[in-house]
């Protein structure tokens, strides 16, 4: 055999991972890869900025399920990283990150470019490698996928010294055995205890008024078809997380939708009142139950979970089943099986419950025919799109609304940064989502605060003729703190009002995109028709909405499901609506 | 519309019990572990009371022994991190199991007068001590204990005036010879 580069060798790796796209930008420390590159048999996108990069391995991991592979250079290249890693990881999405390091004899003698990005990411990434010998390599990076993609995924960085990947040396693969051994502390847990698993049932069984609670675990472990079946067998009732979203049909009559702090009043009354929920790949997030002490008081609890660490960490559980969710589905659909109940009759009352809860208070707002409103924004891209599009947010008010007004029906087709709460993460992860799925049509749902923040990649987007649609919602505000400052700063917008603002339209233009816009209710549909049309460009649509308009219903952070906010009331004093405990 | 309150129901949570407990983590032996599991407990908000680390018989795996004192869902919850790590291989609470726990103490103290040095040096032999050296006005001892023995003999060493201290903090292994009896306890 032939001795390569460590260059060449980390390309042969790549592509024995099967990766066909890479997401990066060059620098000094990592030149020697990008020599490689330019002639591996992957697609290479050179984006504007490293986050926006890594925000589009995330999008393409989270679009397809597949390890999303990003690069940038030493120092400043992998700093830029950072915020795309702690995305990633809060949201266990599979990444794997291969930064350039300093050679090894200038490791820690403060050389340019030189950052301790081990030492950095090491909070922020599942695992992460410093390569100190050419020979350890290949199977570092090949640990690095395993790990990323397995158990509970999420981002691995492998930092990789400028003069090993100058190196020759011989190597071999490493097999998927050989891996698997090299890492003798790593074995997640798949199976589900039966044991806990017949309990989870008998609890079921017996349950007067369950709610099912469901997370980005059920989308992860690919076990939407379980979930449906379980729900079609025992009639429970599903909320989601933000995360979760696209898991179960929300178009289903035994949908919740969304649960938490900006829940809809139904999800969150009957979470407040049941006796029996089942968590399945969701862990408790401070945004879904407010005041711990007060979420779901008279609920028994069973948590299934591939982490263990996410078991009884915000909240204890009765229950716990550690697990992969599709195979403990299963095996919990085949125990209810065998015991079967009269679902529907023990279901009657608790379905009618709810029913009467979705008619007190429907997800609504006020519309109009004057002033666009964020929320009818989002209906009509349903409406276009006829529910069929993947679509990303940023993070605000805008990325509630998108949460709220777009009915998802498939997995993987909300993509947004749920834990870490990344602005700019919506339209870069839409280029990576669109990378991996080109025959979807793909909408990045934006704030004008939160575009701007990674608005150079337009420039990627043009470059590879990537046909997205850009909406941003532009209220030329930072929405969502506005939004906290009037309810509970006494409407003191400090450091909020972003009417400085580019003309979005020209912008668009000035990148080789196309620019649209809307001021008035009528002519959304117009634009958004005109934007479908458009195929061979990404097109960047600004809405100019409601400025003050409030996500709704609210509950403040920190509190009970029993103080949700629940009308617009009067400007500064929202209604609050105590619902009886 | 404003509702009164008419209830407000509140989810039972068991009590909080604080313990110490001595957790025994086996991992590989690779640059940078120590710094991840020290991570761990800085980036989470838990208490290291001591820390010690050593390679084993087996030169690519180390030994960590953590004494940590919390609540029974802390502790869960700093075992369960741990194990999380990709390099860890077992982690154990022998709190509740037989095992012994020993930390070493190098102590310099003041001998002052000829009185002084008579009483440091009977403390030295009750305490099964040892005075490894000897200047015109110090002695640094040598002890080792479980940790109630060393904290008796520094507060007795106390009032002679303490010039350095230096403690390698606790190890622990578990009892051999009550291994039958406990193994249900164990993981």
């Amino acid at each position: 055999m032939t001795a390569k580069r460590g260059a060449d060798i980390i390309v042969d790796v790549l592509n024995a991972e099967g990766v066909d796209t890479v997401f990066g930008l060059p620098g000094g420390a990592i030149m020697e890869v990008y020599d490689a590159l330019f002639n591996a048999p992957f697609r290479n996108i050179l984006t504007r900025h490293e986050q926006a990069a890594a925000h589009m391995a995330d999008g393409y991991a989270r679009a397809t399920g597949k390890v999303g592979v990003v690069m940038a250079t030493s120092g400043p290249g992998a700093t830029n990283l950072v915020t795309g890693l702690a995305t990633a990881y809060m949201d266990s999405v599979p990444m794997v990150a291969i930064t350039g390091q300093v050679p090894r004899h200038y490791i820690g003698t403060d050389a340019f470019q030189e950052a301790d990005v081990i030492g950095i990411t090491r909070p922020i990434t599942k695992h992460n490698f410093l390569v100190t010998d050419i020979k350890e390599l290949p199977l570092v990076i090949r640990q690095a996928f395993y790990i990323a993609r397995t158990g509970r995924p999420g981002p691995v960085l492998v930092d990789i010294p400028k003069d090993i990947t100058q190196q020759k040396s011989e190597y071999t693969i490493p097999t998927d055995s050989e891996v698997e051994k090299s890492l003798p502390g790593y074995k997640p847990h798949v199976e589900g205890n039966y044991l806990q698993i017949k309990k989870a049932a008998e609890l079921i069984r017996k349950a007067k008024r369950p709610v099912l609670y469901v997370g980005g675990g059920v989308i992860i472990s690919d076990a939407s078809k379980e979930l449906q079946e379980l729900v079609e067998l025992t009639k429970i009732p599903v909320t989601t997380t933000n995360m979760g979203k696209g898991a179960f049909p929300e178009t289903h009559p035994l949908a919740l939708h969304m649960l938490g702090m900006h829940g809809t009043y139904y999800a969150n009354m009957a979470v407040y009142h049941s006796d029996l929920l089942i968590a399945v790949g969701a862990r408790f997030d401070d945004r879904v139950t407010g005041k711990i002490q007060e979420f779901a008081p008279e609920a028994k609890i069973i948590h299934i979970d591939i982490d263990p660490a996410s078991i009884s960490k915000n909240i204890t559980v009765d229950v716990p089943i550690v697990g992969d969710v599709k195979i403990v589905l299963q095996k919990l659909i085949k125990e209810l099986k065998k015991n079967p109940i009269q679902w529907e009759k023990a279901r009657k009352s608790w379905l009618k419950q709810i029913e009467n809860w979705k008619k007190e208070h429907p997800l609504t707002y006020i519309k109009s025919d004057k002033i666009i409103k964020p929320q009818y924004v989002i209906e009509e891209i349903y409406e276009v799109t006829k529910g069929d599009a993947i679509i990303t947010a940023g993070v605000g008010q805008h990325q509630m609304w998108t949460a709220m007004f777009y009915k998802y029906s498939f997995p993987r087709q909300f993509l947004n940064s749920g834990g870490l709460g990344t602005m700019g993460y919506g339209f870069p992860a839409a280029i990576g989502a669109k990378i991996a799925r080109p025959e979807k049509e793909v909408f990045a749902i934006e704030g004008d605060g939160s575009f701007i923040m990674n608005i150079q990649d337009i420039a990627t987007a043009v470059q590879y003729r990537i046909p997205i649609k850009v909406v941003i919602i532009n209220n030329e505000f930072l929405g969502m703190v506005r939004q906290w400052q009037e309810f509970f700063y006494d409407s003191r917008y400090a450091s909020v009002c972003l009417s400085v603002q580019p003309d979005f339209v020209k912008l668009a233009e000035s990148f080789g995109a196309v620019g649209l816009r809307a001021t008035k209710p009528k002519e959304v549909k117009k634009v958004l028709q005109e934007a479908m049309s458009i195929n061979d460009r990404p097109v960047i649509i600004d809405m100019a909405v409601d400025r003050e308009e409030n996500v709704l219903p609210m509950v403040p952070a920190g509190k009970s499901y029993r103080e949700m906010i629940l009308n617009p009331g009067e400007k500064g004093k929202a209604e609050t609506m105590y619902l009886v405990g | 519309m404003e509702q009164e309150i008419k209830t407000v129901k509140i989810r039972p949570e068991p009590p909080k019990k604080i313990g110490r407990h001595v957790i025994v983590v086996r991992v590989q032996h690779n640059f940078g572990v120590l710094a991840r599991i020290t991570n761990l407990f800085a980036s989470r908000g838990y208490n290291i009371e001591s820390l010690t680390v050593g390679v084993t018989h087996e030169p690519n795996i180390a030994r960590i022994t953590i004494v940590v004192k919390g609540d029974e869902r802390i502790i869960e919850q700093i075992i369960k991190q741990l194990r999380k790590l990709i390099e860890t291989l077992r982690v154990r609470d022998i709190t509740c199991i037989p095992h012994i726990e020993r930390e070493l103490v190098l102590i310099k103290v003041h001998t002052g007068d000829e009185k002084a040095r008579d009483e440091i040096m009977r403390l030295v032999n009750i305490f099964r001590a040892k005075i490894v050296d000897v200047s015109t006005d110090t002695y640094t001892i040598e002890v080792t204990g479980d940790i109630d023995k060393i904290e008796a003999f520094i507060d007795l060493l106390r009032p002679f005036g303490i010039k350095d201290l230096a403690r390698t903090g606790t190890l622990a292994i578990s009892r051999e010879s009550a291994k039958h009896k406990y193994a249900k306890y164990v993981e």
